[in-house]
C-alpha cells in the first residue's frame, strides 16, 4: 500500500474491501503502479488504492465508503489522456471504469446507443456499422480511449470541422454524484428542462462527477468519401489554401496539415506516401452523394491549384484512404521515434493567425535547441507542436516545459486557448493563470462547489487554485489585452 | 454601442442593494417562461453592434443586444447563416433573448441547436463581475463549458454581454417535398429518413401531410429529391418561416400552446388532436387547455417533458418538474453564480 498506512487509512481499505468483491480492489504497492499516471507519462504518483467495480452499484459504493471517510477519487478510463488528468492525486484512490464496457442497447429508430463509460470509441462505430450508422467524434486514440474518457474531455477528432465534438453527439448521461447520488442528465428528446447540465458535464475532466451511462447520436454513414492529399511548399501556402476552401462555403469532413518534420517521420512510420521534400501538407476529406462529390472535388482541386498546390493525389478507395488517415493518426508515435522523448502541445488559435504562431515557434526551437513537428486540425485551428527532447539530458525536460508553455501564452495572445482537446489536467494548471482572470477561476471554483462541495472529486485538477496563480505570478497575457512583445517583430 | 460598464455598474447596485433585475431585450419573449413580478429592467438592447466577423474563420462576436435581423443580414453578405435556424417572433428580437431562451428552428435536429453553435461568451453574473468563458475558438477545453450553460437559462445564471457564435456557408440549394401520408406512416417516415446519408434539413407534419426540406449542393439536393418524391413546395421559404415563427394556421387564436420534446421516432401520443409536428418527431405542439400533469406524464413516458409555451395561466411552473436531486443542483448552480438571486428569479423555475 501506498502512503504512511496509519489506522484511519487502515479502516477506509477495510470499508472498500467490505463494499467491494474480490477481484475489484488493488492496495499492494506493485499492483499500484500501471495507475501511476495516464498518457502524460512524466507525471507519475501512487493511489493509495484502485478500485475496479464491474456495475454502478459497486461504483455507487466505493463513493459512498470515500464520502464517509473523506477521501478523494480520481475517476480513469482507459489511461489515454494527455495532461495527467486521471494521474493520482495525492492521498486519493484511482476509480477505473474500465470494466463498465458493455454496449446496452442500440435504438435504430431513435438512431442512439446506450452504452457503458469503459467502451472503447471505436468499438461503438464498429458494432453499428451493419445498421449504416456510425459515431462520429474519432479523436486519433480511438483505437483505445474510451467513451467515458472522451465526455471528461470533450474529444474531438479529425472529423469534428463538420461533425462536432463530444458535446455534439451526445444525448444523456447517468452520472454519480461525489456523494452516490444518481443523477440523469440529457434525453434522447431535444433541450432538456433547466440548465445545460449535459453541456457542463462535457470536458469536466471527471471533477463534476462520475459517468456511469451514455446515450449517444449514431448519424448515418456518409454514401461517399474521398480523400484529397496536397503538397505545398510553405505552411503560409497550405494555411491559405485552407482559408480559402472554407470561404468558398465548401466545409470538408476533415482537413488536416502537418509540417515537413512530422511529415518526415509518419512516412519512415507507415509508409503512406507522403511527398518527403514537401514543407507542408494538406489532407482534405469529402464526402457526400457522387453527383456532390464530383462537384465539390473539382473545386477544391482548383482552388489548391491557385494556392500553388505541388502535387495532388486523390484516394476513393478505402484501402487508400485509410492508409493516407494512418499516416496523420499516427503522427505522434511516428515523431516519437525522431527522439528519446517528445512533449506534445494542444493549442488553439485563429486560423489567419497560423503563420505568425509558426514562425514564433520556429525561432523558440532554435533559442531552445529543441527540434518541433507540428501537426495541425487546420480546420478547426488546433495545433499539436511536437517538442523534441532528451530526458536523460540535464534540463531538457524543464527546457521543453518552458518551451510548451510560450507557446500556450502565445494562443491565448493571439485569441485562442490553451487547450483544444487534451484537456487541463494537471499540466496546463499554470497556463490556466494566463487565460482566465481571478474572477473567472472563481467562478469555475464555485460551479465545482456546487457539484462537489468537499472537492473530493478529481482534487487538484484542471482548475488551478488562486492562490497558486498568485503565486506564479506570470505574466497574465488575458484574452490579449496585454500586449506580446514578441508578436510585434513578424 | 458598448453599454457594458453602465449594465456593470447597474447589477452592481443591484446586488449591493439585494434588488432584483429584470433583464429585458426588445421584449418579443416575454410570453416565455413564468411570470414573475417584475423587478427593475435590465435593458440590453443599446448594447449591440458586431464585434467581430471572420467569414472563413466561420465565426461572428457580437453584443447581446443585436438584433437577429441585423446579424442574418450581416451573415447573409458574406453568403452564411446561423445554422440553427433560430425563430424571432418580433422584429426586434436580439441574439442575447434568443439564446437566453435557448430557441432553434426547423434546422436543429439534422444541423443542431442553439446551444451547439455557442463558442463563446463575455456575462455579468450576479455580483456584477464581468468574466469570459469559451472564445473564438470551435475547440476550447480550458474550464468548464459555461458558454453552454447559459444558452437556455432564461436570464437567472448571468447577464449575457457579448457572444461568439459558429456559422455555415448558406447551403447552395433547398428543396421542399410534401407526400400525403398520416401521423404514424409520417413520423415512421421521417425518421427513415435521417438514418440515410440525405441533405435532409427540416421536416414537418400537421393535417396529412408531411413536409421535407432538403438542403446542400445543388446535385445533392437533385438527386434526393429524386429519391424521395413527392410534389414540389413552391414558396417554400414562407412555409418554414411561417412555421419557425408559429404563424401558421396551426398557432393562430388564443388558446394555450403547449410543446412536447420527445425521442423523435415515439408513436403518436394518447392526446387530444390537433397535434403539428416539428424535428422529424421530436417537437410536437398541442394547443387548448391541458392537464399538465398528465401531458408531462406521457411525454415522460417517451423519454420527454412538456412545457406550456404560450397562454394560460403562467404564475405556476411552466416547465417539466426535475427530479428532487436535479432541482437542488440547479438551485446550488444559480447560487453559485447570482448568490443573492438577483437575476431573472423565479422565471425559469420558481425555486431558481
Amino acid at each position: 500500500m501506498a502512503g504512511d498506512g496509519g489506522s484511519g487509512q487502515d479502516a477506509f481499505l477495510d470499508a472498500l474491501r467490505a463494499a467491494l468483491p474480490d477481484d475489484a480492489l488493488l492496495i499492494h504497492e506493485e499492483d499500484l503502479h500501471p495507475y501511476e499516471c495516464d498518457g502524460l507519462s512524466v507525471l507519475k504518483a501512487l493511489p493509495l488504492a484502485v478500485a475496479l467495480p464491474h456495475n454502478r452499484e459497486q461504483v455507487q459504493a466505493v463513493l459512498k465508503v470515500c464520502e464517509q471517510f473523506g477521501i478523494g477519487v480520481v475517476p480513469r478510463g482507459a489511461g489515454t489522456g494527455l495532461s495527467g488528468g486521471a494521474r493520482p492525486s495525492a492521498g486519493a484512490i484511482v476509480l477505473s471504469l474500465a470494466r463498465l464496457k458493455q454496449m446496452l442497447a442500440v435504438d435504430t429508430h431513435n438512431r442512439s446507443a446506450r452504452v457503458q463509460p469503459g467502451v472503447r470509441n471505436l468499438a461503438i462505430s464498429e458494432a453499428v456499422r451493419p445498421l449504416g450508422l456510425y459515431y462520429a467524434p474519432d479523436p486519433s486514440s480511438q483505437i483505445a480511449c474510451t467513451i467515458g474518457g472522451n465526455v471528461a474531455e470533450n474529444s474531438g477528432g479529425v472529423h469534428c470541422l463538420k461533425y462536432g465534438l463530444t458535446v455534439h453527439n451526445v444525448l444523456a448521461l447517468e452520472v454519480l454524484d461525489a456523494s452516490g447520488e444518481l443523477l440523469h442528465i440529457g434525453s434522447q428528446a431535444p433541450d432538456s428542462p433547466g440548465y445545460d447540465l449535459l453541456a457542463l458535464m462535457m470536458g469536466s475532466e471527471g471533477l463534476l462527477g462520475v459517468v456511469t451511462e451514455c446515450t449517444l447520436r449514431l448519424l448515418p454513414v456518409p454514401e461517399n468519401t474521398l480523400v484529397i492529399l496536397a503538397a505545398f511548399s510553405s505552411v503560409v501556402a497550405a494555411a491559405d489554401a485552407v482559408s480559402a476552401i472554407i470561404a468558398a462555403g465548401i466545409i470538408p469532413a476533415g482537413l488536416e496539415m502537418m509540417d515537413q518534420l512530422a511529415i518526415t517521420a509518419a512516412e519512415d512510420f507507415v509508409h503512406a506516401g507522403y511527398p518527403r521534400d514537401a514543407a507542408a501538407i494538406l489532407l482534405c476529406e469529402l464526402d457526400g452523394s457522387e453527383a456532390e462529390l464530383q462537384v465539390r472535388l473539382h473545386a477544391v482541386e482548383n482552388l489548391l491549384e491557385e494556392h500553388g498546390a505541388g502535387s495532388i493525389r486523390i484516394a476513393r478507395d478505402a484501402e487508400t484512404r485509410l492508409l493516407l488517415w494512418k499516416g496523420r493518426k499516427a503522427a505522434f508515435p511516428a515523431v516519437g521515434r525522431l527522439a528519446p522523448d517528445y512533449y506534445c502541445m494542444d493549442g488553439t488559435i485563429p486560423r489567419k493567425r497560423l503563420a505568425e504562431v509558426l514562425e514564433q515557434i520556429a525561432a523558440w526551437s532554435a533559442e531552445y535547441g529543441l527540434q518541433v513537428a507540428n501537426v495541425f486540425h487546420a480546420g478547426d485551428g488546433n495545433l499539436h507542436p511536437l517538442i523534441l527532447y532528451d530526458a536523460n539530458i540535464d534540463s531538457q525536460l524543464q527546457a521543453a516545459e518552458a518551451f510548451g508553455q510560450r507557446i500556450l501564452e502565445l494562443c491565448v495572445a493571439v485569441g485562442g486557448s490553451i487547450t483544444g482537446e487534451h484537456g487541463v489536467g494537471v499540466e496546463k494548471l499554470d497556463s490556466m493563470c494566463a487565460q482566465f482572470t481571478p474572477a473567472e477561476l472563481a467562478q469555475l471554483h464555485r460551479i465545482k462547489a456546487a457539484f462537489d462541495p468537499e472537492g473530493r472529486l478529481n482534487p487538484g485538477k484542471a482548475v488551478p487554485s488562486l492562490h497558486r496563480c498568485a503565486e506564479l505570478g506570470a505574466m497574465h497575457v488575458h484574452h490579449g489585452q496585454l500586449p506580446f512583445p514578441e508578436l510585434e517583430r513578424f | 454601442m458598448d453599454q457594458r460598464v453602465i449594465l456593470q455598474e447597474q447589477v452592481r447596485e443591484a446586488y449591493a442593494q439585494s434588488r432584483v433585475l429584470h433583464i429585458q431585450g426588445s421584449g418579443s419573449k416575454a410570453f416565455y417562461g413564468r411570470r414573475v413580478r417584475h423587478g427593475e429592467p435590465l435593458r440590453m438592447r443599446g448594447h449591440q453592434g458586431v464585434v467581430d466577423y471572420e467569414p472563413s474563420e466561420l465565426f461572428i462576436t457580437l453584443r447581446a443586444g443585436t438584433t437577429l435581423q441585423n446579424l442574418q443580414a450581416q451573415l447573409a453578405e458574406a453568403g452564411q447563416i446561423l445554422p440553427f435556424e433560430p425563430p424571432f417572433f418580433g422584429a426586434e428580437a436580439t441574439i442575447g433573448g434568443t439564446l437566453a431562451c435557448g430557441f432553434s428552428g426547423p434546422r436543429r435536429p439534422y444541423a443542431g441547436s442553439a446551444r451547439d453553435y455557442v463558442l463563446g461568451v463575455q456575462l455579468l453574473n450576479g455580483q456584477g463581475e464581468i468574466l469570459r468563458f469559451g472564445g473564438q475558438v470551435m475547440k476550447n477545453v480550458a474550464g468548464y463549458d459555461v458558454s453552454r450553460l447559459l444558452v437556455g437559462s432564461l436570464g437567472t445564471l448571468g447577464v449575457l454581454l457579448e457572444v461568439t457564435l459558429k456559422v455555415l456557408p448558406r447551403p447552395e440549394q433547398e428543396l421542399t417535398l410534401v407526400q400525403e401520408l398520416p401521423m404514424a406512416a409520417a413520423i415512421i417516415q421521417m425518421n427513415q429518413w435521417a438514418a440515410q446519408p440525405l441533405p435532409v434539413s427540416a421536416s414537418a407534419w400537421y393535417d396529412n401531410y408531411l413536409y421535407l426540406r432538403l438542403s446542400g449542393a445543388a446535385k445533392a439536393v437533385e438527386a434526393a429529391g429524386r429519391k424521395i418524391g413527392g410534389e414540389v413546395l413552391s414558396a417554400a421559404d414562407a412555409f418554414w418561416t411561417d412555421l419557425r415563427e408559429q404563424r401558421h394556421g396551426f398557432f393562430q387564436g388564443d388558446a394555450s400552446l403547449w410543446r412536447l420534446a420527445l425521442a423523435p421516432a415515439s408513436p403518436p401520443l394518447p392526446l387530444p388532436e390537433p397535434t403539428l409536428i416539428e424535428w422529424g418527431g421530436g417537437q410536437r405542439w398541442l394547443r387548448g387547455h391541458q392537464d399538465a400533469a398528465a401531458l408531462q406524464g406521457v411525454a415522460a413516458k417517451y423519454g420527454g417533458h412538456a412545457t406550456l409555451f404560450r397562454g394560460e395561466d403562467a404564475s405556476g411552473e411552466v416547465f417539466h418538474p426535475l427530479s428532487p436531486p436535479l432541482l437542488a443542483l440547479q438551485q446550488r448552480l444559480k447560487k453559485a453564480f447570482d448568490p443573492r438571486g438577483i437575476l431573472n428569479p423565479g422565471r425559469l423555475y420558481a425555486a431558481l
